[in-house]
């Protein structure tokens, strides 16, 4: 594990990103909001998981990264999903099926 | 460095796990609880769980969410107001402080000379490939030295699915209004 400045600035930015998105997924005046600030953790966590891959010499991380970007999408989807129909949309009301 | 960044991502899981437990709408829950997991994964990743970091991911931060999500239309949207339950609570304080005293009494992280490297281990990386034919430790012990044990895993894991489909698969909010029209779509 080599320690350069570089690294160290790159994860520490991304770690007062981080907690500037929990406090905005906290405070979040209404719902969207948390959904955007839940959504940059997500990514936010992916890009330090590629970051500590080549810091730690271990570039295969990023596929790591690559999977967990896929299942934040997934988690954003359902949740857009659930505020467009009130449910997953299984069995959609009449009027939704058509528009949605 | 190491420690510093475990600590950060510790810190995050309490950070994030306080901010949820002061929501009162459920939905916030749900969501602060996606980007635990999704943190929690990263610290096990940290830790060189690769497996655990990716069950986390995939079963707290996807599948976790939408049947929490899926839940939520069958349950009302904000919490009932409770006072604290001083039972639970003292019994989650005393189980935690035990299991961290405990974790003093556990060997160094990654120490050769722990109990878990000299008891079985070292006879499945030798011979393993040997006795079963499989290149890789890890499948012949899953598959074959612990057969039995994976088959049940997934009988209990896909029993799981189908009792949670039943039950969330059917029903809605609006059951009672759109009784008639979801009989004709309840195949799909």
């Amino acid at each position: 594990m080599t320690l350069t400045p570089w690294f160290s600035v790159t994860l520490a930015s991304i770690g007062i990103s981080i907690v500037i998105a929990i406090l905005r997924a906290s405070l979040g005046p209404t719902a969207f909001d948390r959904v955007l600030a839940v959504n940059t953790i997500g990514t936010l966590v992916v890009l330090s998981i590629c970051v500590y891959g080549f810091f730690d010499g271990r570039p295969e991380f990023l596929d790591i990264a690559v999977l967990y970007a896929l299942i934040n999408f997934i988690g954003t989807i359902a949740i857009l999903k659930f505020f467009r129909h009130g449910t997953l949309g299984d069995h959609l009301p009449p009027e939704d099926t058509h528009n949605g | 460095m190491g420690f510093i960044i475990d600590a950060t991502l510790i810190a995050f899981l309490a950070l994030i796990a306080i901010s949820a437990l002061r929501r009162k709408r459920l939905f916030g829950m749900v969501m602060l609880s996606g980007a635990f997991s999704l943190v929690a994964a990263t610290l096990f990743l940290v830790l060189d769980a690769v497996d655990v970091a990716f069950t986390e991911a995939a079963v707290g931060a996807g599948i976790s969410t939408v049947l929490a999500l899926a839940t939520l239309s069958l349950v009302p949207a904000e919490e009932k107001p409770h006072s604290i339950a001083i039972v639970p609570a003292f019994l989650a304080l005393t189980t935690g402080l035990l299991l961290s005293i405990a974790v003093s009494d556990l060997p160094e992280f990654g120490a050769a000379d722990a109990p878990i490297h000299n008891h079985v281990a070292p006879e499945f990386i030798i011979g393993s490939e040997e006795k079963i034919g499989v290149p890789n430790v890890v499948t012949s012990v899953l598959a074959s030295y612990r057969g039995y044990d994976t088959l049940g895993e997934t009988v209990v894991v896909f029993t799981a699915a189908i009792a949670v489909l039943l039950i969330i698969g059917g029903w809605t909010r609006r059951e009672t209004e759109t009784a008639e029209s979801t009989e004709d779509d309840h195949a799909g």
